[in-house]
């Protein structure tokens, strides 16, 4: 397959009169490790509630390998296999660890709308959520309700989330936000283990970990992509280093 | 069979034996008990299927009895073709109700569960107001103010039963309250009754994941409305009549109590609820006029005190008399629920007197309460039933928190496997 995973022309969002995302064209290649970087307030996050259809774009196109979703509803396009997290933690606070994961593997593997077999019935679905359960280090904790987890623990899980239905694209926003430095590199690991053979998107603020982990890289810069290409491209923009990387460094 | 297995289905044989035994107790062979335990066995399904929408998906209902009533009126039209000659006996007409349950509950709930909150609860009030207005128009489906009835000593037999007796129906109904309690406590394990209570925890991420919410909260209602047609149907059976109060504001009010009072937060609190509400409803009413009265103020209560309901309170002690700590209870719990006891006195007294003078002011002010007599219009009373509330509300409030203290530092002493 040639499309890209991921295009997006000409994509404009207002709220109000604010225009917020003001044409963005940007192509993200299948398999590629991509991050979006810019500074607060740039519109990274709007751009990826656009993309997982959480808002309705103002104007533009959106499209999926190829597929226009311009506009669909968030579940029809993670069915197609785009999958995210939230910078804001969002989980199910009274189901517990388990059942939060399990909740994110049920469609992948096709249980759908059932109410004729039970859902520990399929053994996919149970050893899917326990080998993720392993992954973001949460096993001990799988009967606990998920909204009296830690902060740590929450972001541990809304990555788990966001990856446990094996989507072939992953968004993740900011998610190593609010870790300390362990528990950011082992969220880094798991990303970096899980992302292979996927395509991944990510929102980060710690450069380190960008330039460690991406393949390319985007620059947003209030509502518009300033540069994008590998990382040491990024690094020796001038535009990027007034806009952005400057700013950061002073 | 493994022993995992066993313990799990150990509660379902017991409920069935109990369903099976109870009539034959002792004090529980009258008629009055058995259809005391008849209407039990109704409740018990129709608390759980309200508990569908509210506890596991998070749809405050005001109609649910519409998909209760609208059962009982196919499954009493059912019972009137079978008396006309169609082959359906009695104990398969409460699955008719529950399809006519279902088929409405499809037809009406696509709209109402687009979305949960203040909008669903204000739909579930304008359709049930609006069923009830067409149920006084509709004169040839519901009877008008009558109602309709038929006879289910007319419909086929049934392995040899007529279902004349009331034992005979108990037992119908006992059967359904089995084979339904059983399916909608399945239905909660289930790929689409785990995404109801996700929905309910965040229907925002359950589209991430790939749900569209409004398809889960349609099946859910649709569910719940199968079960209340199934409650309805046998509704019909057991009395063999139906009337627009089946469809009405108050039967709806009755389900949400009996699953709140319940706990809506465990599968069997709706169980407890209806079981004690009905009781209360049947035995309160012999004892006084004023019966609403003091479900209001139970209701109240319970939702200021003790949100969790019955099974709530259950689930809050039961770490503690597993721990064996529970006579430790006793004195802080006394010492609150004594004056507790004391203000609901003078309030019952206060109640009673006002509601006896009010509304039959024919009688007098002389009466007996508790083989006490009074006179009204003496100050006395209006005094003692003052102060005894004053009191028992002081005493009270100086207790719960001794109470409260005591519960928290057992509970931690039961979670952490005995250290002190
Ligand atoms: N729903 C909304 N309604 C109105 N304004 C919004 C909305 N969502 C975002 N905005 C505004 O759009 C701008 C971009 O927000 P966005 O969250 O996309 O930024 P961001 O790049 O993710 O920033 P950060 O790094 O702080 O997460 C901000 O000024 C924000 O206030
Ligand atoms: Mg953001």
């Amino acid at each position: 397959m040639t499309a890209p995973a991921i295009r997006l022309s000409d994509l404009r969002k207002n709220f109000g009169a604010t225009e917020i995302i003001r044409g963005v064209d940007l192509e993200i290649r299948q398999g590629e490790r991509h991050a979006i970087i810019g500074p607060n307030g740039a519109g990274k996050s709007t751009l990826f509630n656009l993309v997982t259809g959480r808002l309705a774009p103002t104007e533009g196109r959106i499209e999926f390998e190829g597929q226009d979703i311009t506009a669909w509803p968030p579940y029809r396009i993670a069915r197609l296999g785009l999958a995210r997290s939230f910078q804001v933690t969002n989980i199910f606070p009274r189901l517990s660890v388990f059942e939060n994961l399990r909740c994110a593997v049920l469609w992948p593997l096709r249980q759908g709308y059932a109410f004729w077999r039970m859902v520990d019935t399929p053994a996919d679905v149970r050893e899917r959520t326990h080998e993720v359960l392993g992954k973001i280090g949460l096993a001990a904790r799988a009967q606990v309700p998920a909204g009296l987890l830690s902060y740590a623990e929450q972001r541990a899980l809304e990555i788990g989330i966001a990856i446990a239905g094996g989507a072939r694209v992953i968004l993740l926003d900011e998610p190593t936000a609010g870790m300390n430095r362990g528990e950011a590199e082992r969220a880094v690991a798991l990303i970096r283990e899980v992302s292979a053979g996927r395509t991944l998107v990510m929102v980060e603020h710690d450069m380190s970990v960008v330039f460690d982990l991406a393949d390319r890289i985007t620059v947003l810069v209030y509502g518009q992509v300033i540069a994008s290409g590998p990382p040491a491209e990024i690094r020796a923009d001038r535009a990027v280093k007034e806009a952005y990387l400057g700013e950061a460094a002073a | 069979m493994t022993a995992e297995r066993r313990r799990a289905l150990m509660p379902w044989g017991i409920f069935a034996l109990v369903l099976v035994v109870l009539p034959h107790l002792p004090g529980f062979g009258s008629g009055y008990a058995v259809s005391l335990l008849s209407q039990m066995g109704i409740a018990v399904i129709f608390a759980l299927s309200y508990n569908m929408l509210l506890g596991h998906t998070g749809l405050l209902s005001f109609g649910h009895a519409v998909y209760f009533g609208l059962g009982a009126f196919v499954a009493m039209h059912a019972v009137r073709w079978a008396a006309a000659g169609l082959w359906l006996p009695i104990p398969l007409v409460p699955l008719v109700g529950g399809l006519g349950g279902l088929f409405f509950a499809a037809l009406l709930g696509w709209p109402s569960t687009r979305r949960a909150g203040t909008v669903f609860a204000m739909i579930s009030l304008g359709i049930a107001e609006m069923v009830v207005a067409l149920s006084y128009m509709i004169v040839s489906f519901f009877g008008g103010e009558e109602g309709i009835n038929g006879d289910r000593t007319k419909a086929p037999s049934f392995l040899g039963f007529g279902f004349g007796p009331q034992i005979e129906v108990y037992y119908v109904i006992a059967a359904w309250c089995f084979a339904s309690v059983a399916a909608m406590y399945a239905f909660t394990r289930t790929p689409v009754g785990r995404m109801c209570n996700a929905v309910r925890d965040n229907p925002e991420r359950a589209e991430f994941v790939g749900y569209n919410p409004q398809v889960v909260r349609y099946v859910a209602f649709m569910a719940a409305g199968f079960f209340a047609g199934i409650a309805g149907g046998l509704n019909a059976i057991n009395y063999e009549i139906v009337t627009a109060i089946s469809v009405g504001a108050a039967t709806s009010g009755a389900v949400l109590l009996m699953a709140f009072i319940g706990g809506v937060g465990h599968f069997v609190g709706p169980v407890l609820g209806a079981v004690a509400i009905t009781y209360l409803q049947v035995s309160l009413s012999d004892f006084t006029h004023a019966w609403l009265l003091y479900f209001g103020l139970m209701f109240v209560l319970m939702v200021l005190f003790a949100p969790g309901g019955l099974a709530g309170l259950w689930f809050m002690h039961a770490p503690i008399l597993r721990a064996g700590l529970g006579a430790r209870l006793i004195g802080p719990y006394a010492r609150a629920v004594g004056p507790a006891l004391v203000l609901a006195l003078g309030a019952i007294i206060a109640i009673e007197v006002n509601y006896r003078v009010s509304t039959r002011p024919d009688l007098g002010t002389a009466f007996e309460f508790a083989g006490i007599a009074f006179d009204a219009s003496q100050p006395w009373v209006w005094l003692l039933a003052g102060s005894l509330a004053a009191a028992g509300f002081w005493g009270m409030r100086r207790g719960l928190g001794p109470a409260f203290e005591r519960h928290a530092s057992l509970m931690a002493e039961a979670k952490g496997g005995g250290a002190p």
